[in-house]
């Protein structure tokens, strides 16, 4: 017989009276997503701000569509397109300071060239010549990020460490709504709040994790609404709004930098071309819907709010046009010339030294590249090949 | 069981000591060093590992982190792209599983991922093996998932000095270390110096704890004294067992176990992990191919059995003893005519302080 079914003998103490934990900043998402333009509000926009918003959205659309392009001709061996969320992409990589780290998923190639990577080496992965093609340093991008949501603790650690050296580093983290479902969503956005890291969550919800839309994904009234859980804010914005996501992020990086901690910001989009060109999104969806979402174009949107208010004329759109096929010409013709690969690196980068079993196995593909006569003969003889850290 | 030694404050030391020791002499040199893990802070760990570090340190160096593995691993990736040395201590072996993916997919291939760039200064504490009892997922020897990921290096120590000079390393180290903490021998003694730590090889070298000429036992970690004793016990039999302690699984020191076998001619592999798809079979495998033509019968390996690791009441029939050792050292076919060959006597630090 249990202590529980001895009559008399439970005697349980009350428990001490409940606090619930206070926060000054409203936790709970609007009902409806943020808005910008075409609002009253959008006439206090910054007239320059908006103006290179637009200019990076340009050259953002056709950069996808070059990449798109780039993998009929068998130079990508895959591309996420990110056409019709533009403006997350753009609005993620301006609401950061130089100083500040951007953590992209896979799809995030365009967030990281608008903070200043050189296309082809953001491309790498994607061509398959290296897993990143950049010094993640450089311009503090964390590498393009595969498996999903495991680059969201990354994210918190780094800017747990910024704060822990005095430096006031914010780190915006990006992720799709299908990897808000992962583990790791959870276990960094716990983490971000318990320690109040500096970081912004961007959730870019674009209706689907390859082929399963959000229902399917989740219970929950919107993401945004997830934040709520963890005592940190969620902030709900129409993501192809490129006003309305600059100044959410901007306000979360600003609260974080202040030592306000983590904010989640759901980006309500839409993405117009299928997961990836290896994938048939007419399996899933139909044209209708997404003639809808091609009616809320994140390009047009500001292109109309723009011209409405006498900020952009004709010569203007038609510079900003020649600006991004200029940007796409250059791409193509660097992206079509073959990379120099160095097959002795295989072995370079595994460990701060080679151990005594891969100076083996280098060795091993060594005398194979000499026989089949592969190996440039300057590299022959080189003790340690590739760059040591 | 080594004495004293005259005009030093050697003094029994345990291998929980040592460890902590290690972390706390490298905190005061490197303030890049952080500790971090599941009641590591107040509490010292629960095998009191990481004990007065918060408090000497503070809990922004030693840190209670929320309960979740993968969130501490993955938060020390960021902490070390931010030029942060993390220790991490994953509570119990079978409680890393679920930071596995952050090991697999980030940890062991951000240095090879940025050409050089990112290096992972990471040190992943796992308390493993069995023999203290404990209950399911308390008790599990998970070195070969770890030997199955390039980029990582894994050590274990078996010895007191060890414990702190290899532990030194792994956080002095550019690369993730999985360190594998023996728990049966957290609280084995040795004297032991903490103020004149005895310098030992780092990581990559194994050591000859036991000359001898008859035969080789190659093991590591809580196996080691297994097979200590073994040896003593086959003295009785005529046999003269040599003794390595591998230290470091990987990278494997392929030259101290080949020099060892090519001499005696026989070997055994000694662990607890399974045997099936366990270390055993790599070690095995690799002496054979390099000391064929040396080995006067097949290299045998003692193991855990191929189980899920057994309740408590039934681990001793699971853990390789002297007994199962000896049987196998019984089996390696003595026909052959063997002479032991001179062999010098080991050093005090090679006999180890268990
Ligand atoms: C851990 C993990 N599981 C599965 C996959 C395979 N996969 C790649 S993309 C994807 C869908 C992701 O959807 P979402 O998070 O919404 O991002 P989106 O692709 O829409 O940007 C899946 C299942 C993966 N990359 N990582």
């Amino acid at each position: 017989m249990t202590v529980l079914e001895q009559p008399g003998s439970y005697r349980p103490t009350p428990p001490p009276a409940w606090q619930p934990r206070t926060d000054p900043v409203p936790l709970l998402p609007d009902a409806e997503p943020f808005r910008l333009l075409g609002t009253e509000a959008a006439a206090e926009l910054d007239p320059q701000l908006l103006l290179r918003l637009y200019g990076q959205l340009v050259r953002g659309r056709r950069y996808n569509t070059q990449a798109t392009a780039l993998t009929r001709q068998g130079r990508l061996a895959v591309y996420p397109s990110s056409t019709g969320q533009e403006a997350c992409e753009v609005a993620a990589a301006l609401a950061l300071e130089e100083r500040d780290w951007l953590f992209p998923s896979y799809r995030d190639t365009l967030a990281a060239i608008v903070r200043g990577l050189d296309p082809v080496q953001a491309l790498t992965l994607l061509r398959g010549d290296w897993h990143t093609g950049y010094d993640p340093h450089e311009h503090r991008v964390a590498p393009l990020c595969t498996p999903l949501a495991t680059q969201l603790p990354h994210a918190v650690g780094l800017a747990h460490a910024a704060r822990l050296k005095g430096d006031d580093v914010v780190a915006l983290a990006m992720v799709g709504d299908g990897g808000t479902s992962e583990g790791d969503f959870h276990e960094a956005l716990n983490f971000a709040a318990v320690w109040r890291a500096p970081v912004v969550f961007l959730v870019q919800n674009n209706g689907f994790a390859i082929s399963v839309p959000l229902a399917k994904q989740t219970a929950a009234p919107s993401l945004a609404h997830k934040a709520v859980g963890y005592g940190m804010p969620g902030r709900l914005v129409d993501g192809n709004d490129v006003a309305a996501v600059h100044q959410v992020l901007s306000e979360a990086v600003a609260r974080a930098r202040a030592g306000g901690g983590p904010t989640l910001v759901e980006a309500v989009t839409y993405r117009i071309d299928a997961h990836t060109n290896a994938d048939d999104a007419t399996r899933y969806r139909t044209d209708a819907e997404v003639e809808t979402w091609r009616a809320h174009d994140p390009v047009d949107l500001l292109r109309r709010e723009l011209t409405g208010r006498k900020l952009l004329d004709e010569a203007t759109i038609r510079a900003e046009q020649d600006a991004a096929e200029r940007m796409a010409a250059d791409l193509r013709e660097r992206m079509n010339q073959d990379p120099e690969l160095d097959p002795m690196e295989l072995f370079s980068h595994v460990y701060t030294q080679q151990t005594a079993q891969l100076r083996e196995q280098a060795a091993q593909l060594r005398a194979e590249l000499t026989a089949a006569g592969e190996l440039p003969a300057a590299q022959e003889g080189r003790p340690q090949e590739g760059r040591q850290r | 069981m080594t004495t004293a030694a005259v005009g030093t404050d050697r003094k029994p030391a345990t291998m929980a000591q040592a460890l902590c020791r290690a972390m706390r002499d490298a905190m005061a040199e490197d303030p890049a060093v952080h500790v971090l893990g599941e009641d590591v802070g107040t509490a010292g760990g629960v095998f009191r590992v990481t004990d007065g570090l918060a408090k000497e340190f503070g809990e922004d160096r030693c840190t209670d982190t929320p309960l979740a593995e993968a969130g501490i691993l993955g938060t020390a990736v960021g902490m070390a792209m931010y030029g942060l040395r993390p220790v991490v201590e994953m509570q119990f072996d079978a409680f890393a599983y679920p930071a596995f993916e952050q090991l697999v997919s980030h940890v062991s291939r951000m240095r090879n991922r940025t050409r050089g760039a990112m290096p992972m200064p990471i040190t992943i504490r796992v308390p493993y093996g069995g023999g203290i009892g404990g209950v399911e997922h308390h008790s599990d020897s998970s070195e070969a998932y770890y030997l199955a990921t390039p980029g990582i290096h894994v050590v274990t120590p078996a010895t007191v000095a060890d414990a702190y000079g290899l532990l030194r390393a792994a956080i002095a180290s550019d690369d993730p270390v999985v360190f594998l903490e023996p728990k049966r021998l957290y609280w084995s003694k040795a004297d032991w110096d903490p103020e004149r730590p005895e310098p030992v090889p780092g990581i990559g070298r194994a050591v000859v704890r036991r000359r001898g000429g008859s035969a080789t036992l190659i093991t590591y970690g809580p196996s080691l004294p297994v097979c200590l004793e073994a040896a003593e016990a086959a003295v009785a039999e005529g046999w003269d067992l040599e003794v390595i302690d591998l230290r470091s699984l990987m990278p494997f020191d392929d030259e101290t176990v080949c020099a060892s076998v090519r001499r005696t001619g026989r070997a055994v592999v000694v662990h607890e992990a399974t045997s099936f798809g366990g270390p055993g079979g790599e070690i095995a495998s690799r002496i054979t191919e390099r000391c064929f033509h040396h080995l006067e019968a097949p290299v045998l390996r003692v193991a855990g059995f191929d189980i899920p690791y057994p309740p408590p009441m039934l681990e001793k029939h699971h853990l390789p003893g002297v007994d199962r050792v000896l049987d196998a050292v019984a089996r390696l076919q003595w026909e052959a005519d063997w002479t032991a060959t001179d062999h010098p006597t080991p050093t005090a630090y090679e006999s180890g302080a268990r």
